[in-house]
């Protein structure tokens, strides 16, 4: 099944799946050997564009349409949004756990999304993970399992509006 | 400079011996785990900052691939928990 | 001092403190979930700091040291997330304070029932 979804894609959508990955490899290559000198980057250029080529049907998760500078700018904003929510949630986490009487009132709370992409679900789940006071343990196909560690409501529609509004809004941006 | 360094490290050594403690006591396996994986995040922090104390960039390395068996580890254990193995 | 060194100083300082908090937290949350919940934040946040300030003290490492930091940043909610999933499906303790609020029970009696 999955190699039928790999043969309906276009040549175009694989060869853009290809570059998108490549130059993202390029940049870990970059980071891992933290020089500019000609002979690393030559074989640097050569592994990462085997590794490309052979994971073409792993790396699914983005193609070129993401260097579109209104996604970049996105992608920023969201990376300012979630570095803000992730020193509240730390503060948080603070108070509660210095606080003699631990002040929590877990619960489960589900609600459901609008992503369709995996990719963009998992970085949605991560980052919800990260904020203040929950922890995701499931994804069932459109529908959020998450642990809740002060319990505001059960209802799902309000839990998504104060869980995962502010993360849904600018990912649907991007993917 | 150096006092911060030996300040950073003695809070990281208290913050070890907390998980050890809960990966002595911890009634479950999770909770082991967990303290596992806790431990293997400062370990890693651990390591950069000695990297820098003894000028070594090649720590660096170690401290990557600690990050990622952990990692690894923690995935197989987590399966493993979860009858999916 | 340069201020590079002085930020990265207080970078080390702030992220070794959060990592003891989330050590605190491991010791002294009543379940599992809880657990999970105050040593995935803090430890991360805590590693973060740390590593980056050591890469501000350094900074020819910049680039090492950014690989770190987003690795660990990814990685670290994908563990917890596992690990939670596996206690749930093992049914251990959940600490409640007033009634039992568990939704994702549902999933797991349908899984019971297709077996």
């Amino acid at each position: 099944m999955k190699s039928d979804y790999f043969k309906k894609l276009s040549f175009g959508t694989k060869m853009s799946r290809f570059f998108m990955n490549w130059i993202f490899l390029m940049m870990v290559w970059l980071g891992f050997t933290n020089s500019f000198a000609p002979q690393e980057l030559l074989v640097g250029v050569f592994l990462t564009a085997l590794i490309s080529f052979l994971g073409i049907r792993l790396f699914t998760c983005c193609d070129l349409s993401l260097l579109h500078p209104v996604r970049l700018f996105n992608i920023l904003k969201f990376i300012v949004v979630f570095l803000i929510a992730l020193i509240k949630s730390n503060l948080d986490v603070a108070r509660r756990v210095l606080s003699p009487s631990l002040p929590i009132n877990p619960g489960i709370v589900k609600f459901k999304t609008k992503l369709t992409k995996n990719f963009a679900k998992m970085v949605l789940a991560n980052s919800i993970t990260l904020t203040p006071g929950t922890l995701t343990i499931d994804i069932v196909d459109d529908t959020f399992y998450i642990h809740w560690i002060d319990t505001l409501t059960t209802n799902p529609e309000e839990a998504f509006k104060e869980i995962a509004e502010q993360f849904e809004e600018i990912l649907l941006k991007i993917f | 400079m150096n006092y911060i360094i030996y300040f950073s490290l003695t809070v990281m050594i208290l913050a070890l011996i907390l998980s050890a403690i809960r990966f002595y006591k911890g009634p479950s396996a999770g909770d082991r785990t967990l303290a596992l994986d806790t431990m293997t995040t400062i370990g890693v922090s651990g390591i950069v900052l000695l990297s820098y104390m003894y000028n070594r960039y090649i720590y660096l390395d170690v401290a990557l691939v600690y990050g990622v068996l952990g990692f690894i580890g923690v995935i197989v254990i987590a399966r493993y928990l979860e009858k999916a193995l | 001092m340069s201020i590079l060194e002085i930020l990265g100083g207080i970078l080390l300082v702030i992220g070794s403190i959060f990592l003891f908090l989330g050590s605190l937290g491991i010791y002294r949350m009543p379940d599992v979930f809880n657990r999970l919940q105050a040593g995935t934040k803090a430890s991360t946040l805590g590693a973060m700091a740390t590593i980056l300030g050591v890469g501000l003290l350094a900074p020819g490492w910049i680039l090492k040291i950014i690989i770190i930091i987003l690795f660990i940043g990814y990685s670290n909610p994908i563990s917890s997330h596992a690990l939670a999933r596996a206690m749930h499906k093992r049914k251990a303790f959940m600490y409640f304070k007033g009634e039992e609020i568990d939704a994702y029970k549902e999933i797991e009696e349908k899984d019971n029932t297709e077996k």
